[in-house]
């Protein structure tokens, strides 16, 4: 069997290692239009921050593709595919045969139709990030268009190298399709503490040489404008080729499309109506083809969707349904904007089906893994928020609390009791305690406690003489 | 009255404690282990069992008592016919990482000298074989710690992944006293509570929990690239592997916060002197040599191994089970932690057992794969199991007890009527640590003598004895003398990784333990042998890359929750020895479910209540325990008891056959 991937970025070239490693003797060709080895796109954040270098985010060795006897085209875009010859061609002319291809095309910048736009810089590339970096370097001001994931970890990364920047954007508040109103707010007065100066409900009109003009004449300075605009599917090929194409190529659950040997994957597959724009859904979707593709059983049911922004300083994560109100749904809530906190959990039929956690939280873990899992919660819906809460209560061990049955030593199961017992018996230091019962001579942690009861007992000895 | 200068019976740690005639205990200060004089109570309580009423005295025939020569005539006719009929490899022998040095390596001889059988392994599988996979894999050797004891008491942080060392050694903890210490657990076990930090994820994630932290220490720049330059080999593909484990994916599977993982590695990167440990915890898993090669992936990555005061080290765990997993109880091992299959290591160990080379039986079955093949048309019909239980210590344990009924002979040496040794043909009481000498090498790599403090009872025996009374009538000479076996292991270990040449009964004593290796007389011992360069033909340390992959059986909707398993403070292993203390069982009577207040209000159980655990494998009804140091999706009981095994997964590491222990798919119901 033949197998063509069309697409080496983050879901093509994971279908291929999933393929490779579940059958060792399918024929591989990967095409890739990027000239360089497929990289994660996710860590493209951290490259602009310039906490990661552009040559740490390669995802596949150089050697994995002869290791592993898979053809990979590099700077090879496909420019037709031929349903009935069953082959496509690159836009260099090369033609290849397939019995399975599959799609897995990405998306693209979009660009808005604006006067100047070419000024501007999108980020959706390793080569764009490089761009802009080099930008960067000679610029004093910039200013960022769109107030989403993206644009916020871009304009989060360019403050923190020093630049001041204004991020632009749209809807009235920031990540407004993950994020209720306030929480929205939250992050952006987090955001401006990092010197990231935020203007919502604005519309670019123009990019000019020395900024971007608004839509109602005002001018916002930057000799560097950054797009982040959103994305678009990639499928004229697909459509081209008369497959069904709605948003994204239209699959179904084995990632399949219209034609059985066609299958699309990633960012430009659509799946029960949803075009997924996170990688978590696109290496998913990969293993669920590699699956089918080599004779497995396996069924795509969609993706639960984990947002976690990444920026220096600025913790956030939302899941799920985060904008459900208490008129549908039963919401727990706490907000600290002094302090850039906000937590938020909506809750259905008693399961997490959204949450926003903004601010540093240890429940993050632990909430990410109840939306992942669907099971029922605990009815503390405080100890879900705040972990550690429930268990910081306990009564401190001071000597007088303790119960007689309270177990001082664990070592050699000594309790509070028996050390009494020793103490009424003539033992009136910790060495003649540990001679007769043992306390504090394992691990040796209960010495503190065996002195304090001592010295407690001696105290009361004191106080009754 | 003297006292003969000993070591626990128990754990790895191997505390100094002298012993009475009388038997009275007294723990040593001049140990470095337990210095300062510590032992938890399995230590103070040991000799308890010396005179215990539950001590076999009398070897038994289907349950009758017999005389010596009746057993091992009936044995070795037995063993013959077997032989006979199927073969050398119809017979399978089982040993035990408590075994002294001096019988680990009489077993391995006697499975393949007398017997010339390739079916022999031992519970040390069960134990430190992932461990020491990853450790050869990386470091060319696998000794536990490659470093003294007290290099952790000077280090500034230690992360100690899937250890809780405050219950399984407690006088451990005494050297962890300085350092920052970072533990990786999905329980709060007692160390974690000592922790600076604690790291708590979903059991069977540690891979991706180290994999995450690497990949935190490279984006940061915390990689001591100098050192990985100059010592190690491997690292730009485990660097593009990490390309995929960025930290909030990490956080996802894990449920360790990312703020968490970054707090961990920037303190490891930043201290002076960084010490990076695992335990069961994190190695028995299907991946467990995977998930080490990924911990100590990050402490190369840091520049800490074969550096003075830092380095990876894995937390052994039986008495001996450093030594006894180097002199040949290993299917795949000849002693001195040579190859089976290499040629120089086969013409070697044959010279000096005065055999031929073609004569020596190749690798054979791995514990669990030995034991699930046992009666079976293709596996053995007779086996011979010395110092193990595997009734209560292997997973699945109800079919493996199934499989020890199909054989034809079983041959059980222990000094009780362990689960075990009760379903045996054959039970041979032998003699206990104090009323025998020989040599133990603990968690360090430090050799130890035991020497013979007290008579053992009438009627018993040592295994070295038992050995050489089967060799005899097969025709062989064996000595029971343990001097004159251990300067035949310092013959065949010698040249080998793990080379005892140098080492001697009055070099021990003498010396506190002499660290292996050890290649003559004149050489010191090497307390730190990485420090110039490592075990590997170029001397560099190899980064191996490895993947993340889920546990074998994940929870689903019909078994909701995860059980992990692990120790108590008072019992120690399968309990053989310690149910059978008074103070210790009283301490820990009986097994238990520990579940989290909310998943116990979920499913309307209280403390104490009956809830039965089923798991695709077997079920059983235990007490409930209610603990918030629990995560609320993961239930955990203690192994000491028989039951907790017969849920746990079979399921086992490529690399190393290691058992998924540690992590299986169980439902938890309150018994009405």
């Amino acid at each position: 069997m033949r197998l063509v991937v069309v697409g080496n970025g983050m879901a093509g070239s994971r279908l291929v290692s999933e393929v490779r490693a579940r059958d060792p003797h399918v024929t591989v060709t990967v095409l890739g239009a990027e000239t360089c080895r497929p990289y994660n796109r996710v860590l493209l954040s951290n490259v602009l921050a310039g906490t990661t270098r552009p040559d740490q985010v390669r995802l596949v060795d150089p050697s994995w593709y002869a290791t592993h006897r898979v053809e990979a085209v590099f700077g090879s875009a496909v420019t037709c595919l031929d349903r009935d010859a069953r082959m496509v061609i690159t836009e260099d002319g090369r033609r290849v045969p397939y019995d399975v291809l599959v799609l897995a095309t990405g998306s693209e910048a979009i660009v808005p139709p604006i006067p100047g736009v070419e000024r501007a810089i999108p980020f959706r590339t390793l080569d764009d990030c490089e761009r802009i970096l080099e930008a960067a370097g000679r610029s004093r001001r910039a200013v960022v268009v769109g107030g989403g994931l993206l644009g916020i970890e871009a304009a989060r990364g360019l403050a923190g190298r020093g630049l001041p920047v204004t991020l632009l954007h749209l809807a009235g508040h920031l990540m407004e399709r993950q994020l209720d109103v306030e929480a929205g707010q939250v992050l952006g007065e987090t955001l401006a503490g990092l010197g990231v100066d935020i203007r919502t409900g604005v519309t670019a009109r123009e990019v000019r040489a020395d900024g971007v003009a608004l839509a109602d004449g005002e001018l916002v300075e930057g000799d560097l404008v950054v797009l982040a605009c959103g994305v678009r599917p990639l499928t004229g090929l697909a459509a081209d080729a008369g497959l069904e194409v709605r948003r994204g190529v239209v699959v179904d659950d084995e990632m399949r499309t219209d034609d059985p040997s066609i299958f699309a994957i990633g960012e430009c597959a659509e799946h029960d109506g949803t075009v997924y724009g996170l990688v978590a859904p696109a290496w998913e979707q990969a293993t669920v083809a590699a699956d089918v593709i080599t004779g497995g059983k396996a069924l795509y049911r969609g993706s639960r969707l984990v947002t976690r922004l990444k920026a220096k300083s600025v913790e956030l994560a939302a899941m799920g349904e985060t904008q459900l109100t208490e008129e549908h749904a039963e919401v727990v809530r706490f907000s600290h904007r002094a302090r850039g906190t906000y937590r938020k959990l909506v809750i259905r039929d008693g399961r997490l089906v959204g949450a926003i956690l903004l601010g540093e939280s240890d429940a993050v873990g632990t909430l990410t893994q109840l939306f992942d899992r669907g099971g029922t919660l605990p009815g503390d819906r405080a100890g879900l928020l705040f972990p550690g809460l429930s268990s910081a209560a306990h009564v401190a061990d001071s000597p007088t609390l303790m119960p007689d049955a309270a177990r001082v030593c664990q070592c050699n199961n000594v309790t509070k009791g028996q050390i009494r017992a020793c103490w009424e018996a003539g033992a009136r230091d910790v060495a003649g305690i540990a001679a007769a019962t043992r306390a504090t001579t394992g691990c040796g942690t209960c010495r503190d406690a065996v002195e304090g009861i001592v010295g407690w007992l001696c105290e009361q000895e004191g106080v009754s003489a | 009255m003297g006292k003969v200068l000993s070591h626990c019976p128990y754990c790895a740690l191997q505390c100094g404690m002298a012993i009475t005639a009388e038997a009275v205990i007294s723990p040593r200060s001049d140990i470095p282990a337990n210095a300062g004089g510590a032992l938890c109570q399995k230590g103070w309580t040991a000799a308890e069992l010396l005179t215990s009423g539950e001590r076999l005295t009398t070897p038994l025939l289907h349950g009758r008592p017999v005389s010596w020569e009746t057993a091992l005539d009936h044995v070795a006719g037995r063993l013959s016919e077997i032989r006979a009929e199927h073969g050398p490899d119809g017979v399978a022998v089982f040993g035990g990482g408590g075994l002294t040095n001096e019988k680990a390596y009489q077993l391995g001889k006697f499975a393949r000298v007398v017997l010339g059988t390739s079916q022999i392994d031992y519970n040390g599988r069960f134990c430190m074989s992932s461990a020491a996979a990853a450790s050869s894999r990386a470091f060319g050797m696998d000794r536990g710690m490659p470093f003294p004891i007290t290099d952790l008491a000077e280090a500034d942080v230690v992360l100690l992944a899937g250890g809780n060392v405050a219950e399984t050694m407690p006088p451990f903890v005494r050297h962890l006293n300085g350092p920052r210490l970072i533990v990786v657990d999905p329980r709060r076990t007692a160390t974690a509570k000592l922790a600076w930090l604690h790291l708590q994820p979903t059991p069977g994630t540690d891979l991706a929990l180290a994999l995450g932290l690497l990949h935190l220490a490279i984006a940061d720049g915390l990689v001591d690239e100098e050192y990985v330059a100059a010592r190690t080999s491997g690292f730009d593909a485990v660097r593009t592997s990490l390309a995929s484990w960025w930290p909030e994916r990490v956080e996802r599977i894990t449920g360790v916060p990312v703020p968490r993982m970054r707090q961990a590695v920037r303190a490891l990167a930043s201290a002076d002197r960084g010490i990076v440990l695992t335990g069961r915890g994190a190695e028995q898993h299907a991946k467990g040599t995977d998930t080490v090669t990924a911990f100590i992936n990050l402490a190369l990555a840091l520049g800490l191994p074969g550096r003075e005061g830092s380095g990876y080290g894995c937390l052994t765990g039986q008495g001996n089970g450093q030594g006894g997993r180097e002199h040949g109880q290993k299917a795949d091992q000849l002693p001195g932690y040579r190859k089976i299959d290499d040629p120089a290591a086969r013409e070697h160990v044959a010279r000096v057992w005065g055999v031929s080379p073609e004569d020596l039986p190749g690798p054979g079955r791995s514990a669990y794969e030995l034991l699930d093949a046992l009666g079976t048309p293709e596996g053995p019909r007779a086996l011979l199991l010395f110092g193990s239980n595997p009734v209560v210590s292997a997973p699945r344990s109800g079919h493996v007890t199934d499989r020890l009924r199909a054989l034809d002979l079983l041959v059980v040496a222990d000094i009780v009527l362990s689960e075990t040794a009760a379903m045996a043909d054959v039970v041979l009481p032998v003699t206990q640590w104090a009323e025998e000498t020989g040599t133990m090498t603990n968690l360090e790599g430090r050799v130890l003598l035991r020497r013979q403090a007290v008579r053992p009872p009438d009627g018993v025996r040592g295994d070295l004895e038992v050995l050489q009374g089967l060799a005899k009538r097969f025709g062989h000479a064996f000595s029971a003398d343990p001097r004159e076996v251990f300067d035949e292991l310092r013959r065949a270990s010698a040249g080998g990784l793990a080379d005892y040449a140098g080492i001697t009964y009055e070099r021990i004593e003498k010396e506190k333990g002499v660290f292996w290796p050890c290649p003559s007389p004149g050489h010191p011992g090497t307390p730190r042998p990485f420090l110039d360069r490592f075990a590997t033909p170029d001397g560099r340390a190899r980064f191996v890359a490895v993947e993340h992959r889920p546990a074998v059986e994940e929870i689903d909707e019909d078994y909701p929750l995860y059980l992990t398993t692990g120790r108590v403070l008072a019992q120690y292993q399968s309990g053989a020895q310690t149910r059978r203390i008074a103070p210790l069982a009283e301490a820990a009577p009986e097994p238990f479910v520990e579940l989290h207040p909310d998943l116990a209000g979920e499913l309307e159980i209280g403390a104490g209540d009956l809830v039965r655990v089923t798991s695709r494998r077997g079920e059983g009804r235990w007490v409930a325990r209610i603990s918030d140091a629990i995560r609320r999706d993961t239930v955990f009981m203690p192994f000491h008891w028989e039951g907790a095994n017969r849920l746990t997964n079979p399921a086992l590491d490529p690399v190393s056959r290691m058992p998924e222990f540690k992590v299986c798919a169980v439902r938890v119901e309150r018994v009405a």
